[in-house]
């Protein structure tokens, strides 16, 4: 017999009440604004934008007050907010050699032209806590010198000149969006890097972790990590040319990998490729080694049956929306397909109790 | 500078412009023109792509948010805004400019509006580079223990 049931309206309602009141915490400490977030959370408001996979950091500085700091949380809303947008169209792909570089570094050649420049990072601090910052304190201007004129190259370009890594081929085919049609595998390369810039950052630096411990080794190199600020562009129909529609910041990390060579290559280095949104290294990393593990079957290498060389284990596996949407949803009441199972155990036990009296009476 | 690029570059300067400095700039020019929208302002989303590699096939990235939209002005000329983010007089203010810098008023509003916001950029991006240029590693060999 099914009985329908309903009710909780006064325990939800009162429920979201005392979430509202936990979320403000302590009344007599001050509460935090959207800019505070923005401003001083600007790196978890980065990682919100690059899996919410929407650039917006007032938005994702409101999603994060208001899931209390729970990032995953926070990208739940924002992916939420994404899909009530209308979509004006799709930039030209954005042209990270033109990137203003906060910080750019390789750790390939020491003498890169443009130099090693690491900018705001926390590479060699020493990890200590840091007792002054629970003090209010101004904080002192950072040191200047006179900037480098002009774009700095990229550092593969220099590789290449040598033909000793892969030619990546341009061409100007529509990419797949899985935003719009579901995800298909095989998948090309354009739907893997789509699905990784956007994939959880844990599930892809673990993935990225197992490569370099020798699930599927492929020993990258970081030949190039740069941060900095690019300004994306957009045909607009009614004026008939493109003009730019802002400035976003990214990572990028471009990885040479070895490759022993093939029927039809020579040895060369081979490429993996990140593409963050926002100051988010580690995620551009990962993302670089990932991709390049994921590209084994067009290289010619062998299935070494690794987690990372898998593409359905990968990409059906790296959204974190969806993943906490299911692993989640078993908390919601499942009363009716329990009281199933309930009978069924109940229904086994009978028969094997039967069945045991059965033969101890033979 | 061709008439297109002109353009192109006013329409990217207010589209990237902090919408609180445009404000003050624009309140301060004094100008109120009559206008009629002609697209009303409209918050959506563009995909931003790149590039395996940064030369090779293109793939989705993720979006941005982007306000846009379109006046026409007594004499009827029409301007354009597309900004980033999600302000809507943003995009009116960046609308208006855009007519208006197609007609009479170009000089005026040069000067008191898109000078002041290429200045103000341009010194944003200057202090960050040479903020950067200050983190440039200078290396020095160490002296050898051969001899």
């Amino acid at each position: 017999m099914y009985v329908a049931v309903k009710g909780g309206e006064r325990a939800i309602d009162n429920a979201h009440a005392w979430l509202a009141e936990e979320r403000r915490g302590d009344a007599a400490v001050a509460e935090l604004d959207v800019a505070q977030i923005r401003e001083q959370l600007s790196l978890a408001v980065n990682r919100v934008m690059a899996e919410g996979s929407l650039y917006d950091p007032d938005l994702a500085a409101l999603a994060i007050k208001q899931a209390r700091g729970d990032l995953i949380e926070a990208i739940f809303l924002i992916r939420a907010y994404r899909t009530t947008l209308p979509r004006f169209g799709a930039s030209h792909p954005v042209g990270t050699s033109e990137m203003r570089c906060d910080r750019r570094i390789s750790a390939t050649f020491k003498d890169a032209p443009g130099g090693q420049v690491l900018g705001p990072t926390f590479d060699y601090t020493h990890r200590l806590l840091d007792f002054k910052l629970a003090a209010e304190g101004e904080v002192a201007d950072a040191p200047e010198a006179p900037p480098q004129p002009g774009p700095t190259p990229h550092i593969m370009g220099y590789l290449n000149r040598e033909g000793l890594i892969e030619d990546e081929v341009p061409n100007d085919a529509t990419p797949p969006d899985l935003t719009r049609e579901p995800m298909e595998l095989p998948a090309d390369r354009a739907l893997r890097l789509q699905a990784l810039t956007r994939g959880d950052e844990g599930f892809i630096l673990s993935l990225a972790y197992s490569t370099q411990r020798g699930y599927a080794r492929n020993h990258a190199f970081v030949g190039e990590l740069r941060i900095g600020g690019v300004g994306v562009e957009m045909d607009i129909p009614e004026l008939g040319f493109a003009i730019e529609l802002g400035e976003i910041t990214l990572t990028e990390c471009e990885t040479v990998n070895q490759f022993k060579g093939s029927k039809t290559e020579p040895p060369q280095f081979t490429r993996g490729y990140g593409l963050v949104f926002g100051q988010t290294e580690r995620k551009a990393i990962a993302m670089a080694l990932v991709d390049r593990a994921l590209r084994w079957k067009e290289l010619g290498e062998e299935d070494q049956g690794a987690p990372a060389q898998d593409e359905e284990f990968v990409l059906m596996h790296a959204d974190n929306i969806q993943a906490t949407g299911f692993l989640e949803h078993i908390k919601l009441p499942h009363y009716v397909d329990f009281q199933s199972e309930l009978e069924l155990v109940r229904k086994l036990r009978r028969e094997a109790e039967g069945s045991a009296r059965r033969e101890a009476a033979e | 500078m061709t008439k297109t690029s002109e353009r192109k570059a006013w329409m990217g300067l207010l589209a990237r412009a902090p919408a609180g400095e445009l404000n003050r700039l624009w309140s301060e020019a004094g100008l109120a023109p009559d206008y009629a929208h002609l697209r009303p302002p409209e918050v959506g989303g563009v995909m931003v792509r790149g590039r395996a590699g940064n030369t090779g096939a293109p793939f989705n990235l993720g979006e941005m948010t982007v306000t846009r939209c379109a006046v026409r002005l007594a004499d009827g000329t029409v301007g354009h805004g597309y900004v980033q983010g999600r302000g809507k007089t943003h995009a009116t203010q960046a609308a208006l400019i855009d007519a208006l810098m197609q007609g009479g008023e170009a000089e005026t509003l040069r000067a008191a509006v898109l000078s002041p916001l290429q200045e103000a950029e341009d010194a944003r991006r200057t202090t960050r580079a040479a903020r950067a240029a200050a983190t440039k590693v200078d290396f020095f060999t160490m002296m050898r223990g051969e001899d």
